[in-house]
């Protein structure tokens, strides 16, 4: 489905759809003086209308390829982003890893996520990130385990954005790997 | 990092979940734009049913809608709308006095419709008691004057801050999201008018 803008995502947007509005206005109560059932019928098409102005309005974003997430790290560091579906047993960071993160995307069906019944997911999720942070504690590495977003590669990309990273392993299939690859600049690799 | 993993363990409410798909002030305002939708949906739902569905009068015999005076106060709402715009161009090119000037004379027309809304209840001859039409009546233009009061309060404390000097090119973000919601008040407004004194 072709995405609608939302015409209320800004002032001067908002500005501009009320201008829309008012001339939509003055066409109905033009139809409506003549008669009324022309003005309701003016409305149904100003109705419309708009939404077709709205759909065929450029989405901002939209069409550009989205923007590669790229960590900025002190040296010295070395910062793993471990991406493990739940469920995931084990896995394995380089022995320079300073600081590790685990996120376990809380994977939810369309119709939990539309019900917001992700609760049961995020536990699941919570306890994979509670064993995997466990195994990987060591002496002098900073582990924490973080529950994501419903998409492995959107949970990713969030936590690049605030911990940021020097590579990112990922315990999940091929596909998510390339996805990931296509939207970060450090190495990514699948373990 | 064992604190960490004891804390994961602890009894705990689930975490507030967001992600970067969409910013959570734009989400909240959304959301809350789409329950506003949703309760005058409810209201307009009232409309049809008693006009279309019952086949009540439009308006009920003997009385009459003031159409005059609310097209006047239509168009001071409108106008509003303008003066807002202004008051956030004005803002975004660090003009002090067009924003403080544009928040005043939004304000002040905000205030106009309400007190004129209230005059017209005042003198229009029927009450909420008066059948459907009067209660429908009623409750589509109360409920927008409700919303208009939670603007102006809005804009009364945006003005204040706009003449302490809070708002700046840079930092505008307050006029920002009561500028969306005043043009929504305003657009409910000119839907709330057609379908009540025009149709």
């Amino acid at each position: 489905m072709r995405p609608l803008r939302n015409p209320l995502r800004s002032e001067a947007e908002s500005f501009r759809f009320l201008l829309a509005v008012i001339v939509a206005a003055l066409v109905i109560v033009g139809a409506a003086y003549l008669n009324t059932w022309l003005g309701v019928a003016a409305a149904l098409l100003a109705v419309a209308g708009l939404v077709w102005w709205l759909m065929q309005e450029p989405v901002p974003g939209a069409a550009e390829p989205p923007r590669k997430v790229d960590p900025s790290t002190p040296a010295g560091q070395h910062k793993v982003l471990v991406v493990a579906l739940p469920g995931t047993a084990s896995v394995t960071v380089p022995e320079r890893a300073t600081e590790v993160v685990v996120v376990v995307p809380a994977l939810a069906s369309k119709l939990e996520a539309a019900t917001g019944a992700v609760d049961d997911r995020r536990t699941d999720a919570e306890q994979t990130a509670l064993a995997l942070t466990r195994r990987l504690s060591r002496p002098g590495v900073g582990v924490r385990g973080e529950v994501g977003a419903d998409d492995p590669v959107l949970a990713a990309e969030d936590t690049m954005r605030l911990f940021g990273a020097d590579e990112i392993l990922v315990a999940a299939g091929d596909d998510v790997v390339e996805q990931i690859r296509g939207r970060v600049t450090v190495p990514v690799s699948r373990v | 990092m064992a604190a960490h993993a004891e804390h994961l363990e602890h009894e705990h409410p689930p975490e507030p979940y967001y992600s970067s798909r969409i910013a959570p002030s734009v989400l909240g305002m959304f959301l809350f734009i789409a329950s506003e939708i949703m309760l005058f949906g409810a209201f307009f739902t009232a409309y049809f049913f008693v006009r279309v569905v019952n086949g009540t009068p439009w308006p009920t015999p003997p009385f009459h809608l003031p159409i005059f005076v609310a097209f006047v106060n239509t168009c001071i709402l409108v106008t509003s709308s303008f003066t807002m715009h202004w008051a956030l161009q004005s803002v975004k090119r660090n003009n002090p006095f067009g924003l403080r000037a544009g928040l005043l004379l939004t304000f002040l027309m905000g205030l106009t419709f309400l007190i004129t809304q209230g005059r017209e209840y005042s003198r229009v001859g029927f009450a909420p008691k008066d059948g459907a039409f009067a209660t429908i009546f009623y409750c589509l233009t109360g409920l927008h004057g409700a919303h208009v009061f939670v603007g102006l309060s809005i804009l009364l404390f945006m003005t204040i801050r706009a003449f302490r000097g809070h708002f700046d090119a840079e930092h505008h973000h307050g006029v920002e999201i009561g500028g969306i919601y005043w043009h929504f008040v305003d657009v409910m407004w000119i839907v709330v008018y057609l379908t009540v004194y025009i149709l």
